[in-house]
């Protein structure tokens, strides 16, 4: 299914016929942009891949900057911080395009990711794009959270406390495991150097290349589209692409405007709401990193909330609702091996069902609340084998898909919020709740994408006449 | 399909704007009750006082050690040669840290804790709450200082201005809702708390306020002094990139003529 490509690309003049000779300029230019033909009905949520490579440069160079005057060391980087914010010129504004740039990476690559959901771009033959996509959600965490411990602020540091202290449920190993990523008995000067180190050159370097990977894989296999439909195929009597265009010049002009576009809402909170209501640069972090002063509320940023929800909502009254959740599936199961004769996948299931709730009993709920939240992002490597639909778009699938969609959406934003604040009793239990529907989105996909009637797929692509 | 998409982005963005409003009324100091100051970063005069009193009283304990005199000056429109006489009084050199005539080891002896250092306070506590703070103490005997704060009770301060405001006596911590008359000059009531002023010092209640409004002016500055120039950067900025997107609008029409 691999893009078939020419291989006679001609140079632009004499300057490139000698370049191209010794470099394939040309032929490079050509095949990721002039001749890289993609659908023609890329609607608003195909500006957000272009976006976060935007965003990773825009990341990368405020970076270099601010590493010319910032300090990894735990006795001078607060105040190099506030240095760059008042003694280099323009650093503030430097510091507040990072700050708030992280969050803005986190909202392109959600709305990104959400775009791959919709319209099934994870689907065969795109499940390596999604693969490497989802090995650089992970990779952007780690490059986030190491971030965040930069400024030496006291909520950089009890964040830091908090979550690499996660490890310590790691049986047997976990302590030492701890003690090694900190490098220190707890978060300290070495914390922070080997931090500075992986956040500004391990995982950047690990983002470009991924980030490469993940293009070299689209470009192989070809864009999806909005309707989901292979397009590749349809072209007229004189073997042009009907429903194709090239990327170069169209799609880099129509790209512009969303970059104009988030340039006016990112620039728009840099200059007048760099705080972002103390979500985007937390009040606790203006003061400087105190070992002896928790914060009254330790939260991690928004990007992580969902998460951490499903981290706090492990109780061991969720913990007894799943045993039995599995106990019931068991003998569901037990029951169909009676009456429908036994096959290796109902045995599989009674044992894995057999595991979960002798794990549920025996291991405490911190543990699975790790194990939870660690599940959560790596269901989403799962997600082009969990989906059985026969369409790929979301404009043609049955309605069970529709309704769980929305369902994992709002249960995904009530996590988020729900991540801010502190637990309650309400609270615990709506986050309860809301990992149910997380994970049921994911672990009962292989039905629901075959519940329903999907609609008929057109031949051709929908456009919108303008 | 389309409504399905509208509806998730309403739901979406309005679970954010609930989401973030919520947060910023938490960090706003939660049930604590807050007066509300009015900050006004062009007010020139306001800042200069707030400095003023700043240098004079806050710092014989308090630092602000990211702060430099010169960059407070500049901004402040302060002439260098008069930085001497107006609020540097610890060094020489303009280009100097804006560091406490107190070292921190003697505060610690003195008073049990380092006084903390303001540059940030008001990023940190809010500025409702250094405005509210600051016009809350009230004279306690049972106290080491003599002095109280029904905001931040017990705390280690005591009251600095007290020859300006005078004692305050506390009566209750909360006012119940009861409006006290501005002219009535025997009551002061702060963060809701109401104190008897019969002690009173060389100022009136309103001019006490607008002291402690100019010191929270300041403070609100001095923890951001890019504010000064990001809005004005803003909205150029703004203005160009609504008329590249214009740009960025008719360009794209133009290349799409031809896809059908």
């Amino acid at each position: 299914m691999a893009i078939k490509r020419h291989d006679n690309h001609k140079s632009a003049n004499a300057f490139m016929e000698w370049v191209d000779r010794r470099l394939p300029l040309t032929k490079v230019w050509n095949e990721h942009l002039a001749e890289y033909y993609a659908p023609k009905n890329f609607n608003f949520w195909y500006y957000f891949g272009s976006l976060a490579i935007l965003m990773l440069v825009i990341q990368i160079v405020t970076g270099i900057f601010l590493t010319m005057h910032y300090k990894p060391d735990a006795a001078l980087a607060f105040a190099s911080v506030e240095y760059i914010m008042r003694d280099v010129p323009f650093g503030w504004l430097i510091r507040y395009m990072h700050s708030t740039g992280a969050s803005a990476f986190f909202v392109i690559v959600y709305l990104h990711m959400f775009r791959g959901l919709i319209y099934g771009s994870h689907r065969e033959p795109r499940e390596l794009v999604w693969l490497i996509g989802c090995v650089i959600f992970v990779a952007l965490m780690a490059e986030a959270f190491m971030g965040y411990l930069l400024p030496w602020g006291n909520m950089s540091y009890w964040g830091a406390q908090v979550i690499i202290s996660l490890f310590d449920v790691i049986p047997v190993y976990g302590p030492a495991l701890t003690e090694w990523i900190r490098g220190d008995f707890v978060i300290s000067d070495a914390t922070l150097n080997r931090f500075f180190a992986f956040h500004v050159i391990a995982l950047p370097l690990v983002l470009c290349l991924l980030v490469f990977l993940h293009l070299v894989a689209l470009h192989q296999v070809g864009s999806n589209n909005p309707d989901g439909i292979d397009v590749e195929g349809l072209k007229d009597e004189d073997g042009n692409y009907q429903d194709m265009i090239p990327f170069h010049p169209y799609y880099t002009v129509k790209d512009l405007v969303g970059v104009v576009v988030f340039f006016i809402l990112y620039l728009g909170v840099v200059f007048f709401w760099p705080e972002g209501g103390g979500v985007l640069l937390e009040k606790d972090n203006f003061a400087t990193a105190n070992p002896l002063q928790t914060p009254p509320d330790i939260v991690p940023l928004w990007y992580f909330t969902p998460f951490y929800s499903i981290l706090r909502a492990s109780t061991d009254n969720l913990l007894f609702a799943y045993s039995i959740i599995a106990a019931i599936v068991g003998i569901v199961t037990l029951f169909n091996c009676f009456t429908k004769g036994i096959s290796f996948n109902k045995l599989a299931a009674l044992a894995v069902v057999a595991i979960l709730i002798v794990g549920f009993n025996s291991v405490d709920a911190k543990t699975w609340g790790v194990v939870l939240m660690a599940l959560a992002i790596i269901v989403l490597f799962l997600l082009p084998w969990l989906d059985r639909s026969p369409v790929r778009s979301i404009r043609y699938r049955g309605t069970p898909f529709k309704v769980m969609l929305v369902l994992f959406v709002i249960s995904f934003v009530v996590l988020g919020w729900l991540g801010m604040r502190g637990p309650t009793f309400l609270f615990t239990l709506m986050a309860q709740i809301g990992t149910t529907i997380y994970f049921a989105f994911f672990f009962l996909m292989p039905w629901f994408t075959q519940m329903g009637t999907p609609k008929e797929e057109p031949k051709r692509l929908t456009v919108k006449e303008h | 399909m389309k409504n399905l998409i509208k509806t998730l982005a309403v739901a979406t963005c309005s679970a954010a704007i609930i989401s973030f409003s919520s947060v910023s009324t938490a960090a706003g100091g939660g049930n604590e009750n807050l007066d509300e100051v009015y900050l006004n970063m062009n007010d020139k005069a306001s800042l200069k006082n707030g400095a003023n009193i700043f240098a004079n009283y806050c710092m014989s304990c308090h630092s602000a050690e990211y702060s430099r005199y010169n960059r407070v000056a500049n901004d402040l429109g302060i002439p260098l040669d008069a930085l001497k006489d107006t609020i540097m009084f610890t060094t020489e050199k303009t280009g100097d840290k804006m560091v406490s005539h107190m070292s921190k080891e003697d505060a610690k002896a003195w008073f049990g804790v380092t006084p903390p250092d303001l540059t940030l306070v008001s990023r940190v506590r809010k500025p409702n709450w250094v405005y509210t703070y600051l016009r809350s103490f009230y004279r306690d005997e049972s106290t080491v200082t003599g002095w109280n704060n029904s905001l931040f009770p017990n705390v280690a301060m005591p009251h600095v201005m007290y020859q300006q405001q005078g004692s305050p006596k506390l009566i209750s911590l909360t006012s119940d809702g009861e409006e006290t008359s501005a002219t009535d000059e025997s009551i002061y009531v702060a963060g809701g708390a109401k104190f008897d002023m019969s002690n009173r010092g060389t100022m009136s209640n309103a001019e006490f306020d607008k002291a402690m409004r100019d010191v929270t002016n300041f403070l609100a500055y001095l923890a951001e002094p890019a504010q000064l120039q990001r809005k004005t950067i803003g909205v150029w900025t703004m203005v160009f990139l609504v008329i590249l997107l214009l740009l960025a609008m008719v360009l794209k029409k133009e290349y799409w003529r031809d896809v059908h």
